[in-house]
């Protein structure tokens, strides 16, 4: 866990970074804005205790907050996330459980759980996130159409991140 | 306290998650301004609300208070109004003549309580000493005799009627000015007897009987009736059945004439009989 903690806040900073100065500058026609950033949160690993969990969504959402100028929109999404982060892990566990020393990464458990897995926290993200961006319920179809869209390529980017791991890599 | 120790432990992450999400949002609506004020204008769509339904309710609680208030107001209305006010329109029609000095004064007045079927009956009326009303004023209604005013309080007064027994007024046939004393027969509200009239005098049934203006009271030429009949009474003099032209039972308006020189023939005639 130690050592590998540079590695970690090494892939925060990367994350944020491209998530601000990359994403956040693409549009795709007013409509899709993917969030890879929440990747961070979906690889940590399974022995994360809980409240550290909530507090580097925290930080990690806060973070995103400040470069785009939405304090608290990002934050608010990415904890409840991660509160429903062991819950889903939970849902999606392997008959014999999940075994030590792996990773919630797709090289470990397949192609198949990791979809379901990111699937299902993307979407718990994005709709929250949109959610709370208009901040209201009227227009909701929109506000839906635009959730499930950025959910689509936040899913696909999420999933392409993962063959990029080099594959001895333990993180 | 150690059981609730162990529970908030046990319950941390959802705490911890509580508390940082409501973190989160006071984040949100404090720095960003759409936000704050969609959450502003939503508390206050809330608030309103809430004050609504609280207010609804706290009026639901002071109906008997407010309904008392209503009453008053009601009351305090109704005393407004004109039918339940007494108006103190102009009291007397007077004229300010240089030439002529006037004797009368009218007023007019309200019937409020009337009786017809006593020996001795009285009527009622809505105004009083404050607008001008004195005890031996005439009370006529459309030109026939209704009483004369016998006690006045501040707001009413009460009239003897021409249909009491106590009541005589100096009467006239008035084709030839001969004249006498006019009196209810206690029994037909509608009959009075004329006495002391002249065997000399010349009356047919239908003439006209009218006040002789002899008494300060009434202002002669006030209509009473018409003869119904007429006999010889002990040797002398005519006594007549008069058929009084006032209908006792309908009145309502009535005039009330104050003679303004009254106090003056009074004393006038009590100066000259003390000198006899």
């Amino acid at each position: 866990m130690i050592k590998s903690l540079p590695r970690y806040i090494l892939s925060f900073i990367v994350l944020v970074f491209l998530q601000v100065f990359i994403l956040n500058n693409i549009q795709f026609s007013g409509y899709i804005n993917p969030y890879i950033y929440v990747l961070f949160i979906l690889v940590l690993p399974f022995e994360t205790p809980k409240w550290l969990l909530l507090i580097v969504a925290f930080a990690l959402g806060l973070t995103i907050d400040l470069f785009s100028s939405t304090i608290g929109m990002h934050s608010s999404a990415t904890v409840v996330m991660a509160f429903f982060r062991p819950y889903v892990l939970k849902i999606f566990a392997p008959r014999d459980g999940y075994e030590s020393e792996t990773l919630p990464q797709l090289r470990y458990y397949g192609a198949s759980w990791f979809l379901r897995y990111s699937v299902f926290l993307i979407l718990i993200h994005h709709f929250f996130l949109f959610y709370v961006e208009v901040f209201r319920f009227s227009n909701f179809f929109s506000t839906f159409a635009r959730a499930i869209l950025s959910s689509i390529f936040t899913i696909i980017l999420v999933l392409i991140s993962q063959y990029f791991y080099r594959k001895d890599s333990r993180l | 306290m150690r059981s609730l120790l162990n529970f908030l432990l046990r319950i941390h992450f959802l705490l911890l998650f509580i508390l940082i999400e409501v973190f989160s949002f006071s984040l949100l609506i404090n720095n960003n301004n759409f936000h704050k004020a969609r959450f502003v204008n939503f508390t206050r769509q809330f608030a309103g609300n809430y004050y609504q339904k609280t207010t609804k309710l706290k009026e639901y609680l002071s109906l008997a208070e407010e309904n008392q208030r209503l009453a008053e107001e009601n009351n305090r209305l109704l005393n407004i109004i004109e039918s339940t006010y007494k108006s103190d329109e102009i009291f007397f029609r007077s004229v300010n003549d240089t030439i002529l000095n006037q004797r009368y004064r009218y007023t007019s007045a309200r019937v409020i309580n009337n009786s017809i079927n006593k020996k001795h009956n009285f009527l009622t009326l809505n105004k009083g000493g404050q607008q001008g009303l004195k005890p031996e004023m005439a009370v006529v209604s459309n030109g026939s005799i209704v009483g004369v005013v016998k006690g006045v309080s501040k707001n009413y007064s009460t009239v003897i009627s021409l249909l009491n027994l106590d009541l005589r007024i100096s009467a006239k046939v008035k084709k030839n000015g001969y004249f006498g004393s006019l009196n209810w027969n206690g029994e037909d509200y509608q009959t009075a007897i004329l006495k002391e009239i002249p065997l000399h005098a010349n009356i047919l049934v239908g003439d006209t009987i009218i006040t002789s203006g002899f008494s300060s009271i009434f202002p002669e030429g006030v209509l009473i009736g018409f003869i119904k009949s007429f006999e010889e009474k002990a040797g002398s003099f005519y006594e007549i059945e008069v058929d009084l032209s006032t209908d006792f039972k309908s009145l309502d308006n009535v005039s009330v004439i104050g003679n303004l020189l009254q106090t003056e023939i009074k004393n006038l005639e009590q100066e000259t009989e003390n000198n006899d």
